[in-house]
């Protein structure tokens, strides 16, 4: 025994780890396992929190003049242009840097608040654009270095890709590639570094790179060099650490230390990468355990873990990046996606709920509502009552949480996974994922229609097929026209997503965040769909009424004529639904048959949240009566106007679509007017005594059916999985 | 009779405000009310809508059953009333539904009920868990300018329901100058105050989203002229007829 923990630095954890239950995870990097032997659920209402401290309300106002300050100038405060972000590339940056002390979770990307940092690795012009657009002029030399001596992750694609992945990619037919941007979708397991501190996760690394193969074929070579960039990482880490004061080679000893530590080792991953998400975990159960322990001790009370917790989550809403006009067209603004996944279910059946999700989630109310950090419940029919109602509570009052479903995600990724970005899932510090941007499969329908020939451009973009003849589009005709056209474009998207990972690999490693993974990391190969639903009604127009094609001078279909009605997406009819589903499993088969970058498994979502405009620009006119220029509803949403049996309908309509083949996620997005979610004037008497001498002003109201009804458990749980 | 026909004019699969929890809305074609400020004109004419059948509805249901465990079903309109037939299998099949007995819910007008034919209405109000019956305006004569319709069959339907001591929910919609008086909500607690069957009290504010399906429809709109009803002073309102209620009851028990 006495071995094993000079082997693996028990002597110097052992302090850290008083108190806790041990097991395997004392001997090897295992989070999930540390979690399980030791946190506390929580099945309690919301009366242990408190409110904001002074201090973090002060804090709290400075931030907001700042961000004030940052709209005023047009977007950005303030951007490096000299200096190339790296992990320490900075000294230590305070919201008020005359009184670091204010703050209790400390770190900035950059020396000073919202400044934003100069990454390149992505590609040089794109970050002279980012700083053209605010007025900034980033430094010749380091335009010089990048452009003529130190190869960039664009420059890379671009040597490669073909005349047609060019083509495809002007014509929008593939839009959104992460060829001029980092790729992000990586989430690092954080809360290593506080569970182990850096030096236990530096011999852990320095294990896998011993143990690699002697034979140096292309991929070894690769997995060592990545080990020793991870490594260095890892190193740089723990200076950036002590730029601020902290010795993070050790594990924490406490909540505001398992708190900073985490935040240190994100803030390390965000220097190094300004990836399209930067996602942060799943973090409040893993630091639960510490609070916990604090309370007991008495080390810390409530008032200074929600502190703690306060101003962890400000930083998060502090994460900014330098982006071109073109990324915020897209993305629709400048959204980080900082998601922390909060709640669920363990497969034990214990929920996964603590008191320090009711943290995370009270700083909504304590320092008011923020689209940043994107806090996202994990939910589950199983959840704790009192915690679906304070989410409930807290999501009519702040309109700022996301709901994700639990108890599908779990089948396929076990309890401790995370949501990268809105909803991609993965096992956090197991899982990694190769973001892809989207396929436009509404462009690809006019492409088989037109054999090929861009409907906007006229320029032949896909290969000469066929296009289709007549005036009446024959359904039959049209899908195999369809099923070709799409199995040429998933080739060539997943050909250039090929080239796309390989170099960012090369050039704009995640060093910092593959450091905080295993040595045998899951990788996904992520697809996207655009224009599912506009599809959808396509093929149900052509297959259920009539459809005329107009062609114009150039013998180009560019509208269509539509004669009698035909069921549409979004109603819960099977007609056009199972149409949808076919789409994606049929595409999906089509990605499949093709080779993917380190035998990554290829995925697909359906999830266009923001960009459905910018697609639905460059799409000309389509079978379902949707014109040319029309925006597509985004993600797997029906189309505007055209679910007429209200959300239920709607919903179940998304939910047939099969998650097996779109587990990147699938989403549907609708909003509701509070008003239309229910009553919160008074309707029932309750126990108001009409006949009694006394009534109070106020009734209770109860918005459920009582008794038989509400207790029928013959209502199956999770029905609404898509999954079926 | 799952086989029954009935005309439908539309399904909202998400509805939270009529009923308890959320409630699979069985729109019903067909009303014999014109109230000026109704919102749904294209219910009006009876031979319109779509054949749907008693059958068809349950498995629409049951499709996404788990979504009203807390809710159930409820038939509005257009007035249910005129198809009590059909609403009435309709309720006794959700309650014998293959997933489990569902919360069963009438949203009526009360107009439509039939004093000397009360076989016809038998299995509906057998399986009604709850009604909603909306009393449009408290006095007769201004209640038939209001609607086109008597005030004394709904009064009657109400009387129905508290004979058969079915829980009902009293609804009123509140319209600036037309049924916002303090005088008028009294008088309405009044009128309900014999029912021991009340078991909750509604006040509406009117509102102006009916317009649009008027100029579609090229029926010109009798409230043009009137503004929303401002939502503040709902709950006055209602302790009105609060107060109606409990001075009728005391009248009651003298």
């Amino acid at each position: 025994m006495q071995q094993t923990h000079e082997m693996h630095g028990m002597g110097t954890q052992a302090g850290a780890w008083d108190g806790f239950a041990g097991g395997i995870w004392q001997n090897e990097v295992d989070v999930r396992d540390f979690i399980q032997r030791n946190y506390t659920p929580y099945e309690g209402d919301e009366s242990f929190l408190v409110g904001p401290t002074q201090r973090t309300t002060d804090l709290w106002n400075d931030v907001l003049s700042l961000l004030e300050e940052e709209r005023k100038r047009g977007g950005a405060l303030d951007m490096d242009t000299d200096v190339v972000t790296g992990i320490t590339s900075h000294g230590a940056g305070y919201i008020d840097a005359a009184h670091p002390e204010r703050e209790t979770i400390v770190g900035l990307q950059t020396d000073a608040p919202l400044k934003r940092a100069l990454h390149v690795n992505g590609g040089i012009r794109i970050a002279v654009q980012a700083c053209d657009q605010h007025g900034y002029k980033v430094d010749p030399q380091i335009v010089d270095t990048y452009t003529n001596h130190r190869k960039t992750h664009n420059a890379g694609v671009f040597d490669v890709y073909t005349p047609e992945m060019r083509a495809c990619r002007s014509a929008h037919i593939i839009t959104g590639l992460p060829d001029g941007y980092g790729r992000g979708r990586i989430i690092g397991d954080y809360r290593r570094v506080a569970l182990y501190g850096v030096d236990f996760l530096i011999r852990d690394k320095e294990r896998q790179k011993a143990s690699t193969p002697n034979v140096m074929t292309e991929e070894n070579i690769r997995d060592r060099e990545e080990l020793s960039e991870q490594i260095r990482a890892l190193k740089q880490l723990i200076e950036l650490g002590r730029i601020y004061g902290f010795e993070i080679s050790r594990p924490a000893v406490n909540t505001q230390e398992a708190i900073q530590w985490i935040y240190l080792a994100y803030l390390a991953a965000t220097k190094e990468q300004n990836g399209a998400a930067m996602s942060m975990g799943r973090t409040t159960t893993f630091v639960d355990i510490y609070a916990e322990r604090d309370l007991a001790r008495g080390t810390f009370t409530e008032e200074q873990i929600q502190e703690f917790v306060d101003h962890f989550i400000m930083k998060l809403r502090m994460i900014k990046f330098a982006r071109t006009p073109e990324y915020q067209e897209l993305f629709s603004g400048d959204p980080q996606w900082v998601t922390e996944s909060i709640g669920g279910m363990g497969v034990d059946g214990r929920t996964l709920v603590t008191k320090t999700a009711y943290r995370y989630l009270h700083t909504l109310e304590n320092m008011g509502t923020s689209p940043e950090p994107n806090l996202t419940v994990l939910w589950s029919t199983h959840l704790p009552r009192a915690f679906k109602e304070f989410c409930a509570r807290t999501s009519i009052a702040t309109s700022s949480i996301q709901y994700e479903n639990d108890d599908l995600m779990r089948v396929y990724h076990g309890d401790d996974y995370a949501i990268a970005c809105c909803v991609s899932s993965m096992r956090i510090g197991k899982e990694m994922q190769f973001f892809g941007a989207r396929a436009n499969l509404a462009k690809c329908l006019l492409y088989a229609l037109n054999g090929g020939v861009d409907e906007i451009t006229k320029k032949q973009v896909g290969p000469k097929y066929r296009p289709v003849e007549g005036d009446t589009l024959d359904f039959d005709d049209v899908m195999g026209k369809y099923l070709d056209m799409m199995q040429w474009l998933a080739g060539v998207y997943v050909n250039s997503l090929n080239i796309i990972h390989y170099m960012h690999d090369k050039y704009c490693y995640e060093a910092m965040q593959m450091a905080l993974h295993d040595a045998h990391v899951h990788r996904w190969f992520a697809t996207g769909i655009a224009g599912l639903s506009v599809v959808a009604d396509s093929l149900s127009a052509i297959k259920y009424a009539k459809v005329h094609p107009v062609r114009d001078e150039d013998g180009v279909i560019v509208d269509f004529e539509i004669e009698g009605d035909f069921p549409k997406y979004g109603n819960d009819d099977d007609r056009v639904d199972l149409i949808a589903r076919d789409v994606v499993h049929r595409f999906m088969g089509f990605i499949r048959m093709n080779d993917t970058y380190r035998n990554s498994v290829p995925t697909t979502s359906v999830l266009t949240i923001t960009s459905n405009v910018v697609y639905g620009k460059k799409t000309g006119s389509t079978p379902d009566g949707r014109k040319r220029g029309e925006a597509f509803a985004p993600g797997a949403n029906p189309m505007h106007h055209r679910d007429s049996h209200g959300a239920i309908a709607s919903l179940a309509s998304v939910s047939k679509l099969p998650f097996r083949d779109a587990q990147d996620g699938i989403s549907n997005t609708f909003s509701i007017v509070p008003g239309a979610l229910g009553k919160d004037d008074q309707v029932f008497f309750g126990e108001l005594d009409l006949d009694g001498v006394d009534w109070a002003n106020d009734v209770s109201f109860e918005n459920a059916v009582c008794g038989a009804c509400c207790d029928d458990p013959s209502a199956p749980d999770g029905a609404i999985d898509g999954d079926r | 009779m799952s086989g029954m026909l009935g005309n439908i004019h539309s399904i909202e699969t998400f509805g939270t405000v009529d009923g308890p929890g959320v409630r699979f809305v069985v729109f019903m074609q067909g009303c014999p009310m014109r109230c000026a400020y109704c919102h749904n004109p294209d219910t009006w004419k009876p031979g319109e809508g779509c054949k749907t059948s008693v059958a068809q509805i349950v498995d629409e249901f049951e499709r996404n059953r788990a979504f009203y465990r807390n809710g159930g079903i409820t038939v509005t309109g257009g007035e249910p009333l005129l198809q009590p037939q059909f609403v009435g299998e309709l309720f006794a099949a959700m309650h014998e539904a293959p997933g489990g007995r569902v919360h069963t819910c009438l949203d009526s007008s009360g107009f439509g009920w039939l004093p000397g034919k009360p076989e016809r209405f038998e299995k509906l109000l057998g399986e009604c868990d709850l009604v909603l019956l909306d009393v449009k305006h408290a006095h007769a004569d201004a209640h038939k300018r209001l609607t086109g319709c008597d005030l004394a069959p709904v009064l009657a339907f109400g009387g129905e329901l508290a004979r058969r001591n079915i829980p009902a929910v009293i609804r009123h919609v509140a319209v600036p100058g037309i049924t916002d008086s303090e005088e008028e909500c009294e008088a309405l607690g009044r009128l309900i105050a014999p029912w021991r069957n009340v078991v909750g009290l509604e006040v509406l504010p009117y509102h102006t989203m009916g317009v649009e399906k008027y100029a579609e429809l090229g029926i010109e709109y009798p409230l043009a002229e009137t503004p929303a009803m401002n939502k503040a002073r709902i709950p006055a309102l209602r302790q009105s007829i609060l107060r109606g209620m409990k001075a009728g009851r005391a009248q009651l028990a003298r």
